[in-house]
């Protein structure tokens, strides 16, 4: 095991372009990477969207700027935008980025356990990106089996006409697997051996604990979908007959063995976000965070049960109906701990000085976003209602009200809040309220309406609407969603804008610019290699100690500042 | 800064992170094993994948059992040998356990091709993909853990200087032994 870095780091400035931006070990550099990648994908998962939504609109017209559509291109877009999103987006920016530049930085440690192993870790992503992107180009073009890959479609080339791009889908996978499960393992080990003097378990900040609980339900769900995944590439190109009737196999095995993992991994990409929130409340309305220990245990009970509810997928399968009943029941008993957190975070603002600055209204942007897509997780979530309801828009409406939210608003939450930390400059203020108010307009916009169309009977994965005489008449409804993503499209576009102008122009960010308690404030913005000079932080209290009584001012850091930072100037806002 | 930034001020130090990580490792090992074997048993049940008891060999798998249980003790006298800072012995605790992982990979082999001579190749029937997949991933894991363990081997220096990397391989080594106590039985004598 060589896995830990051993060389010495006061040359680092010196470091050339290539160990700099290429090949670096730095935690920080890493979480950049992870960003810039998620983002990059975030634009191509987007424009799938687009073409997608355009052809719903207007079925069999040209896109423009991307062609013609029809039944077999939408398959693939379906497919790869639901990859795409779910695996290349959600993962690196929430995880991946997130995770890595958070960690160390509020756990008070130079680095990952691993550093090496980290850099290994995004390329093995950033190479998993390539082959899937490389698969729309492949002969036959790209997977189409839908993005939950369900056989018998997936595991014969004769039933969908398409080879190699499936394999490379699953390939690609593969690749992604590898990278969080190598990431997930160095999360963890970071947390429980390197916290600085003083930082306990129980005054870990919450994102951080979402962090654990993240990586812990990845590493501990991935594998049967690893085994599953095996199993089908077995069936492509060996001749297995693991998951195909005429060989004696079995379709539903892959389906319990993907939601399986599929459901702990929403809670991979919602708890980061539901973090992010955390973190940013207190902040912005000085006050502590409601309810601390209650968060945590409700994460470990929800991470828990989240392996239990699985088949709520699979309603209409054709499983045993006798499993609908105990699946509906922890189904929805899993609403309890989230519907604890949730009443703990309206808590932790109730009554304080709340200040609506851009991390404060995106984190109040999910809060309201999540518990709406959490409203209708209830109606599928029991058998009954579900078997009406499945595989319709209202459960396109459901998964995207609850995943958006955690990705789009957790996520802007997050990078708003911690961008001047990242990248040593503030955010604009006016291009961000342009971005917040139109995205949750046209988010809702978008969004919203598809519930009703569901409930009218248009189903999933359906290239022309019009051919479908219930849905023909709500065909408004199409129209006007696809034309608010475009808004939800612009509107990103003004991200993405503020975002490269605020590298440059941005006005440069003290230390600590909200004034917040945790230790990466305690670091120079950005931090240097190694995250603090000489004296590493020593924490002595616990992350939200805002307006304690007696205190000279209304935020206590998690350590008092150290004699030397005083002297620089640091550590005091 | 003039100290070194990361490295680990204690060899302790390392030692728990290297453990702490494999743990975390092998927990996400059990699940993919544990998915294939779920996968395999409910099949069993649903009448699916009858073992065909026709084709193995009880016999042979149980000498392979054996091997690969021995080298698991070679493996836990390889550490002992590390942490005492004996190199010599350590070394050749170390090539025992290649010889023995080398040696059920070999018999294993053995296996395979009188199995696949006779007919029953992995698209045979449903048990037979299984047979193939589970086993077959249990090999590359015993390769996997062939290299490390020859790796150590020949560079003793690895193993006597940072006793804590043979313990990590032999958590990884014992894992492997244990994956194979639950295939034997579910797979020849039930």
């Amino acid at each position: 095991m060589t896995m830990t870095a051993t060389a010495p780091h006061e040359h680092h400035e010196a470091a050339g372009f290539f160990r700099t931006y290429l090949y670096s070990t730095d935690h920080k550099m890493i979480a950049k990477q992870y960003l810039l990648l998620g983002l990059i994908m975030a634009v191509v998962g987007g424009f799938l969207s687009y073409a997608m939504r355009w052809q719903l609109a207007w079925p069999d017209t040209e896109v423009p700027g991307f062609g013609f559509v029809g039944p077999e291109t939408f398959n693939v877009l379906v497919t790869n935008h639901g990859t795409i999103m779910v695996f290349f987006v959600a993962m690196p920016i929430l995880l991946g980025s997130f995770g890595n530049f958070l960690i160390p930085l509020m756990i008070g440690a130079r680095d990952m356990a691993f550093p090496r192993l980290n850099a290994l870790s995004f390329w093995l992503l950033a190479l998993g990106s390539t082959v899937l992107c490389v698969s729309f180009f492949v002969p036959g073009g790209a997977a189409p089996a839908g993005w939950t890959g369900y056989p018998p479609l997936s595991a014969k080339a004769e039933y969908t006409g398409v080879n190699w791009g499936l394999n490379l889908w699953l390939l690609a996978h593969a690749i992604e697997f590898a990278a969080f499960l190598l990431g997930g393992v160095n999360f963890l080990t970071t947390v429980v051996t390197m916290r600085a003097p003083g930082m306990t378990m129980g005054r870990l900040p919450l994102v951080i604990w979402q962090q654990v609980a993240a990586a812990t339900l990845f590493l501990l769900s991935v594998g049967p979908l690893i085994a599953g995944a095996v199993m089908l590439l077995m069936d492509r190109l060996v001749g297995t007959g693991f998951f195909i009737p005429e060989r004696g196999g079995e379709p539903l095995l892959w389906q319990h063995l993907f939601w399986f993992f599929g459901h702990p991994e929403v809670y991979v990409v919602l708890l980061p976000a539901l973090g992010a929130a955390l973190e940013v409340y207190p902040v912005f309305s000085r006050k502590p965070v409601f309810g601390y220990r209650w968060i945590i245990w409700a994460t470990i009970c929800a991470g828990a049960l989240s392996f239990i509810v699985w088949a709520h997928h699979m309603f209409v399968s054709g499983m045993d109906p006798r499993l609908a009943m105990p699946f509906s029941i922890t189904t929805i008993l899993i609403s309890v701990p989230f519907a604890l957190t949730v009443f703990a975070m309206v808590a932790s603002l109730y009554r304080g000085s709340i200040s609506f600055e851009l991390p404060m209204l995106w984190g109040l942007g999910f809060l309201a976003m999540f518990t709406t897509g959490g409203l209708t997780g209830i109606f599928l979530g029991s058998a009954p209602a579900d078997i009406y309801l499945n595989s319709t828009y209202f459960v396109v409406a459901h998964f995207h009200y609850t995943l958006i939210s955690a990705v789009i608003f957790g996520g802007y939450a997050g990078i708003y809040y911690w961008f001047p930390k990242m990248f040593g400059r503030m955010l604009g203020t006016r291009l961000g309220q342009l971005h917040f108010w139109s995205t949750l307009v046209f988010f809702n916009l978008t969004f919203f309406p598809l519930h009703w169309i569901g409930i009218a009977g248009m189903v999933r994965r359906i290239a022309n609407p019009l051919q479908y005489e219930m849905v023909a008449p709500h065909q408004w409804i199409n129209v006007f969603s696809t034309l608010s993503l475009l808004g939800l499209v612009a509107s990103q576009l003004v991200f993405f804008l503020n975002f490269f102008l605020s590298q440059f122009r941005g006005r440069p960010a003290p230390a600590n610019p909200w004034n917040a308690t945790t230790l990466e404030w305690t670091a120079p913005s950005p931090p240097p290699h190694g995250n603090w000079g000489a004296s590493m932080p020593a924490v002595e209290r616990w992350p939200y100690e805002y307006s304690a009584p007696g205190a000279d001012r209304d935020w206590v850091g998690q350590r008092a500042p150290t004699v030397e930072a005083l002297l620089r100037g640091e550590g005091r806002a | 800064m003039t100290t070194m930034a990361h490295a680990p001020t204690h060899l302790s130090e390392a030692a728990s992170r290297s453990k702490v990580a494999i743990w975390w490792f092998l927990a996400s090992e059990i699940m993919l094993f544990g998915g294939l074997i779920a996968s395999f048993v409910i099949s069993r049940l649903g009448g699916g994948a009858q073992v065909d008891h026709s084709q193995l060999n009880v016999l042979v798998a149980a000498v392979n059992t054996f091997i690969l249980l021995s080298s698991s003790y070679t493996m836990v006298e390889a550490f002992a040998c590390a942490a005492r800072g004996d190199r010599r012995g350590m070394r050749m605790f170390l090539a025992f356990t290649v010889l023995g992982g080398l040696a059920f990979l070999g018999i294993k082999a053995y296996e395979y091709t009188g199995e696949i001579l006779h007919g029953f190749t992995p698209w045979a029937g449903t048990f037979w993909s299984f047979y193939y997949t589970m086993t077959g991933l249990h090999a590359l894991h015993v390769a996997i853990g062939v290299i490390a363990n020859a790796a150590l081997c020949v560079g003793a220096r690895l193993g006597t200087e940072r006793p804590y990397r043979v313990e990590v391989a032999g958590l990884y080594w014992h894992f492997v032994d244990i994956v194979w106590i639950f295939l034997f039985p579910l797979v020849y004598l039930s």
